[in-house]
């Protein structure tokens, strides 16, 4: 395959950024989209140009880290991870434009790296169940009903990849801070912190520079993992109720 | 067995050394527990004077982290990628093994201790494994109390499954992704203590060097990936929890990050390497596609508990569409030969007889080319079949879409193949490494207050790893054992206070820097990966499941003159002062080629086959791999000899007591 790629390049935070332009031939429809890049830069090493700076790590869809903006949409338009796209979905000769997420709470590193620190922030704000290492009673002891359980399980599901930042309008992270209060809302261990624990990580969430959900929904349409849009809905039933509970109170 | 090396260009022998941490003259069972009550001990109150930095934050580091954090500690936690929560834990797919018998199936602490000790081929050490499946039921009793949501079963209560090498069924998962939902479980009591201010994190900084002062590791020196500043780090005790070396292969199941330049670094101060050779070929990985491929995808060994493996039996049906294949031309050969465990063999079992299939030439899948050692080239087809036409047959399609479906999916994302109506194909690759650096029974390494967890350590696996152990021993150290033993350590306090401007520190940045600079300034003419390609291939032909003398010789010699050109000729593009990967790359894979010179050495050295490692000199009339407990019983620690000159060999005997030594056998 012969592709025209529409790469962001941008020297680093500061600095202006802009699209260049580079044909590469010799693409095999067996390569992952990142296995593409692999390609690319290969190639700009040979000629002594920088390679393209991407993040990425384990390359099966699950770390979270790589995440690009291909033609408009994150991650590439069928709901998997960039590394999980492969170049079969194209078609030879086609032009594909490639960006970082875009988000004021995710600064370009460099081309198409972004920092999500942002989102460890919001988890470090109450996104856990405070359970000391030793002190945990036998694990029968707390039986969980399977539909719980499955649902706590459907939104652990969540790789923290960031692609609902960067397909909402308002660079919302409320996805995934749905996800995480869903998760640990559904089990009896995360009863005795789920109001705090809602109110804290939204006003996180907020404080980052995240905007507010507008139910668009684009969200769950780009989400790797499948995390409904009726997170969002339980994060907000958890949130109006946190006002009625004395440990909402912060 | 081939004749004794007798002169020895490869290496030198030093003296043996032993484990002196594991009270001695206890019965297995007392080990531990004796251990922990002659630890010394640090008062609350002291404990917020001290400082730790650890290395890492998968399940081994994390849970460290948090650990310590929560015990009152100042903890300094690094990784390389931008969140914790991304470490190569989050990948493991299949489970976590613990002794809960709640299957009622006579398990116990004993027989997974048992288990794991066979399985490693005997050459883990026996008090270290007997401690990790005696806490492995405290671990599962921790992870639910933090909300990781495992399986479970109508009734609300947990469910387990079973794995290769076992006959019970003492596997606890989360659908097919384990170690995503135990990781971010780590993560979350990490981040809870960052909150809290017991942990500092320091996202995207790559350890590239280790101080030691007075003969005691004091900290590290850390290149910051945003912008390349070198950096000094201290504190009264370090730990790397820094993961496994398979990328030396360079196509691996590893995250592409994982490397071994922390442990490396460490080794190169005076850290005993352990076992370097032993590395585990996972055999249900998605076949090779081609040249371009950056690496390879693990399919759960969970499916061998519903998959049937098989190949044709003729070769000339190896082309066809396998459901034109009529049941009497198959061959389920771990079926046939291993009728006890069928298809859930040991992975080194598993792996080797699927590489023996294909060299029949009964593999199945598109043809690739091969060469040689003479040099001949010849059409293999690299693949098996796994198939789950009769589980689907006998369970439906939804059970199996239930208990599989990520994995399923996952498989057809790859291969653009649909699994539920054609057998999956698949091939063993890299994994795991169970070789490491050396450390005692408190997990502490050759050098004093260097503490070395999880894969990045050698001590609990031996020559090979059962299926969900490799999870259930980075919590282990995590959680239970480096919590309890680094505190004997710290209890020397209060120590030395160390001036930025010390010489050691001093020594440990400047050359961190002067490699750095030197790798900028060769300006040469190839990529840093097509060194890594190289020497991938040269590691994966001679020194990957099947070994020779011959062949490790070979090697050596290949990697000494690649080392040679790399320092000549590479590449880097760029400069330090920035986000620069390919700088990055190069000071790993100048690591690996060190390493993999290693690796081939030790594995000459050890003229047996035992787990993963298979000599083709040393193998039963049936071909299958045999020990040589007379000679081999020992674990090999190597020390570095200075640049330009052998390394040494110390062997640490290991001692049998509680379980008698076998030929291991499955049929």
């Amino acid at each position: 395959m012969k592709l025209k790629l529409r790469i962001w390049r941008q020297a680093g935070p500061e600095a202006a950024g802009r699209m260049v332009e580079y044909d590469l031939d010799g693409v095999s429809e067996d390569m992952s989209f990142l296995e593409m890049l692999d390609l690319l830069n290969e190639n700009l090493t040979e000629r002594n140009e920088e390679p393209v700076a991407f993040d990425h790590d384990c390359r099966e869809g699950i770390c979270g880290m790589c995440g690009v903006v291909i033609n408009g949409i994150a991650h590439g338009g069928s709901a998997t991870t960039t590394c999980q796209l492969h170049m079969r979905s194209f078609s030879d000769g086609a032009t594909i434009d490639i960006e970082p997420w875009r988000a004021g709470a995710f600064p370009v590193i460099k081309d198409l790296a972004v920092d999500r620190n942002a989102f460890d922030r919001i988890i470090a704000a109450g996104g856990f169940i405070s359970s000391n290492t030793g002190s945990a009673p036998e694990a029968h002891s707390t039986p969980v009903p399977k539909r719980e359980a499955d649902r706590a399980f459907d939104n652990a599901t969540c790789i923290g990849c960031g692609a609902c930042v960067a397909a909402c309008p308002n660079s919302s992270a409320m996805l995934f801070t749905a996800a995480k209060i869903t998760h640990l809302a559904m089990l009896p261990q995360g009863q005795p912190e789920r109001y705090r624990r809602v109110k804290s990580m939204v006003a996180q969430h907020d404080e980052e520079g995240f905007g507010n959900c507008t139910n668009i929904g684009e969200c769950a349409a780009v989400c790797p993992k499948g995390i409904p849009l009726e997170s969002i809905a339980q994060l907000n039933r958890d949130l109006i109720a946190s006002l009625f509970k004395a440990d909402g109170k912060q | 067995m081939t004749d004794t090396i007798t002169t020895n260009q490869f290496w030198a022998v030093g003296e043996e050394i032993e484990d002196t941490k594991a009270p001695k003259g206890v019965d297995i069972d007392k080990v531990w527990k004796t251990r922990q009550f002659q630890a010394r001990l640090v008062n609350p109150a002291n404990r917020r004077k001290l400082s730790v930095i650890i290395v890492g934050t998968g399940l081994a580091g994390g849970a460290a982290a948090a650990t310590l954090g929560e015990a009152g500690y100042n903890v300094l936690n690094f990784c390389y990628q931008d969140s914790p929560r991304r470490a190569h834990s989050i990948a493991a797919q299949g489970g976590i093994n613990a002794a809960k018998n709640y299957r009622n199936d006579n398990d116990s602490t004993f027989r997974l201790f048992y288990d794991t000790v066979k399985g490693g081929d005997y050459r883990a050490r026996e008090t270290n494994v007997y401690r990790l499946a005696e806490v492995s039921a405290k671990i599962i009793d921790h992870c639910v109390a933090q909300g990781v949501p495992f399986a479970r079963e109508y009734g609300g209560l947990l469910d387990t499954r079973s794995f290769g090498g076992v006959q019970v069924q003492r596997t606890f998962y989360a659908r097919g992704q384990t170690g995503q939902q135990l990781l971010i479980g780590a993560y979350q009591q990490l981040e809870r203590q960052v909150a809290a201010g017991t942990v500092k994190m320091y996202t995207r900084h790559e350890m590239v060097e280790l101080i030691v002062v007075d003969g005691k590791a004091r900290g590290i020196v850390t290149r910051n990936m945003i912008n390349g500043k070198v950096e000094t780090w201290t504190a009264d005790a370090v730990v790397l929890a820094t993961g496994g070396y398979g990328n030396v292969f360079f196509l691996s199941t590893n995250a592409m990050g994982c490397n071994v330049t922390a442990t490396w670094r460490a080794h190169r101060k005076g850290a005993y390497f352990g076992n370097p050779c032993f590395t585990q070929i996972h055999p249900t990985c998605i076949p090779v596609h081609g040249e371009t491929q950056s690496k390879l995808t693990l399919m759960s060994e969970s499916l061998r508990n519903d998959g049937r493996i098989w190949v044709p039996k003729k070769a000339e049906d190896c082309g066809k569409d396998p459901r034109q294949i009529p049941e009497e031309d198959r061959d389920y050969y771990l079926e046939r030969i291993y009728p006890a465990f069928g298809n859930l063999v040991p992975h080194d079992i598993a792996s080797r007889q699927a590489k023996k299939v294909c060299d029949e030439g009964r593999g199945v899948g598109p043809a690739v080319v091969e060469v040689d050692e003479d040099g001949t080239e010849r059409l293999v087809r690299r693949g098996v079949y796994l198939d789950f036409s009769d589980a689907i047959n006998r369970l439906g399609q939804k059970a199996v879409e239930n208990k599989y479906g990520n994995l399923f999916d996952m498989y057809a994302q790859i291969t653009g193949e649909n699994p539920y109506e054609v057998p999956m194909r698949i091939y063993p690759a890299v994994h795991y490494t169970m070789g490491g650096l050396w450390v005692d029974y408190d997990l502490q390494s050759s050098i004093p207050g260097l503490y070395v967890t999880g894969e990045a350590n050698f001590s609990d696996h031996g020559a090979n790893r059962l299926g969900a152990s490799a999870l259930m021993q980075g919590l282990a150290d995590g959680y239970f054992v480096l919590s309890n033993t680094i505190n004997d350590y710290l209890a020397d306090a209060p120590f030395d206070k160390l001036p930025e401007d010390h010489p050691a520190v001093a020594e440990a940045r400047d050359s961190a820097q002067a490699r750095i600079d030197k790798l900028l300034s060769i300006q040469g003419t190839r990529s840093v990966d097509s060194y890594h390609k190289e020497l991938g291939h040269i590691m994966w032909e001679y020194c990957g499941m099947e070994r020779t003398e011959e062949g490790l010789k070979k090697a050596i010699g290949l990697i000494q003159n690649l080392r040679e050109d790399y320092w000549s000729n590479v590449r880097v593009t760029g400069k330090n002062e920035d986000f620069n990967q390919a700088l990055e790359r190069a000071g790993r894979v100048a690591d690996f080629m060190e390493l993999g010179e290693l690796m081939c050495v030790d594995a000459l050295h050890r003229r047996e086959s035992c787990g993963g490692h298979f000599r083709a000199e040393s193998q039963t009339p049936e071909g299958e791999a045999l020990r040589h407990d007379d000679e081999f019983l020992y674990v090999a620690a190597w020390e570095w000899n200075g640049e330009g000159n052998v390394p040494v060999l110390h062997r640490e005997p290991l001692n049998y007591k509680a379980i008698e030594l076998k030929q291991r056998s499955y049929k």
